[in-house]
């Protein structure tokens, strides 16, 4: 099979890669760049584990081509904190506990980064539409959308 | 397989017309890659279209919209002439699945994947909207209704795809609305559908008036006789009545896990009198 090379900006970095045509941009960020922080639970865009911003917009990376993202702008789960210094809504979500097994947690924190940069202060209602695309079996979803709340006034409040 | 991204329309069709194997092409990708991934399809071919001129782009055209047929439904919830103009078709496409999901699918894609259940079409169908299909003899405008023809099938042919679709321009007085029932908030598939579209007078008669349904036959389908239900009333509960007998009529719905046959009927009935009432006060709102 022909292998298609491209190049891409994943969370600020030049990266180039070849990959088969079709495989997916999850399997490429997993297994040819070694970002594993994006999960792969159902491959088929139900979970939204692998939940990824592409040119901006929060997509699967499961039903994204990796070939489509040529000359795209990628920002996935490793961008999200500064260093050392993890994001509000990584800190907020540990010290409430909003994770269990951990395995949608990267995904449920990029849309929800997402859903912040579009609408600053989410109803409980606008969060729980917003992440209806990632699915949790641990938490039972309240700690999880308590985690973003508190995250939104946290940014809220920093942000003039 | 093969990736393809053809520098032109014209290339894109010549490609798909001398493809010998199964040919699919990528917009959104949220039905093509989840076939791909279960097997359903194994394409030898896949186009990648998105980046071609005005696929991605929502211009206004004489009064109305034409939708690029990659542009996705986060894009028609943004665009705020588009919303005020045609609610329904926006809430419609609104509809398909998750944040992620309306990051990529398309009215196009949702039409060409060809379900009786897919929500934009029967919005579409409403709307009298048409597509924009492209092939080895340049365009030619076919209305929405028109491309399916069964389930999972279009009667778009060799080489052609979908370039646009188009919303007309709205008269004064006109309102659209579309309604789904899934059993439960988010994130399912329609068990049946209604898509209302219609026009009323200074009275507030309704002048003009289209009812599609979804999932209630192998296509999305027009009802003329429920529309000429309402047409020349002002939604009183007897032309109510006679739109949900006649949408109960051409219902002809398979039955299985998420409906029996009389539940998908009487549910379309239901649907249609509650999608009329609120096309019918958006027209209102808009005097």
């Amino acid at each position: 099979m022909k292998m298609i090379p491209v190049s891409t900006r994943i969370n600020g970095d030049e990266r180039e890669f070849l990959c088969a045509p079709d495989e997916t941009l999850l399997d490429v960020l997993r297994d040819r760049l070694g970002l594993t922080g994006s999960k792969e639970g159902c491959g088929t865009g139900d979970c939204g584990a692998c939940s990824v911003m592409l040119n901006g917009r929060l997509v699967c990376s499961c039903l994204v081509l990796a070939a489509e993202a040529e000359g795209a702008e990628v920002d996935t789960i490793e961008g999200m904190a500064e260093g050392q210094v993890l994001h509000p809504m990584q800190r907020v979500f540990i010290e409430k506990a909003a994770l269990q097994c951990g395995i949608c947690t990267p995904g449920i924190l990029v849309a929800a980064k997402a859903l912040l940069e579009k609408n600053p202060d989410p109803s409980e209602t606008e969060i729980r539409y917003w992440l209806a695309g990632n699915l949790c079996r641990c938490t039972g979803y309240d700690k999880i959308i308590r985690a973003v709340q508190e995250a939104a006034a946290e940014i809220r409040r920093l942000q003039p | 397989m093969k990736y393809v991204r053809p520098e032109s329309y014209e290339a894109a069709s010549a490609l798909l017309g001398e493809e010998t194997g199964i040919a699919r092409i990528l917009s959104g990708g949220t039905d093509v890659l989840v076939q791909m991934r279960s097997e359903v399809v194994e394409p030898s071919l896949i186009v990648d279209l998105k980046h071609l001129d005005g696929m991605r782009e929502i211009v206004a055209e004489d009064g109305g919209f034409r939708i690029g047929a990659a542009v996705s439904g986060a894009q028609l919830a943004e665009h705020e002439a588009l919303c005020a103009a045609w609610p329904g078709v926006v809430e419609a496409a609104g509809l398909i699945g998750s944040s992620q999901i309306q990051s990529r699918a398309s009215l196009a894609g949702n039409l060409c994947n060809g379900s009786p259940a897919a929500d934009s079409v029967p919005a579409m169908v409403a709307a009298d909207a048409v597509a924009r299909v492209f092939g080895a003899e340049g365009f030619r405008d076919v209305p929405v209704a028109e491309i399916p023809v069964g389930p999972g099938k279009t009667n778009l042919k060799k080489g052609e795809f979908l370039i646009s679709i188009y919303l007309p321009v709205r008269p004064e007085r006109a309102g659209d609305a579309y309604l789904r029932f899934i059993p439960r908030t988010e994130m399912d598939i329609a068990v049946c559908s209604a898509g209302i579209n219609l026009v009323t007078g200074e009275e507030g008669t309704c002048t003009e008036v289209r009812v599609a349904l979804g999932a209630v036959a192998p296509t999305v389908i027009l009802v003329e006789e429920a529309a000429s239900a309402l047409i020349g009333s002002k939604l009183d509960d007897g032309a109510l009545k006679g739109l949900a007998a006649a949408v109960e009529a051409a219902c002809r719905p398979i039955g299985d896990k998420r409906g029996t046959v009389e539940f998908r009927i009487k549910t379309a009935g239901v649907l249609a009198r509650r999608a009329a009432e609120i096309a019918y006060q958006r027209a209102g709102a808009k005097q």
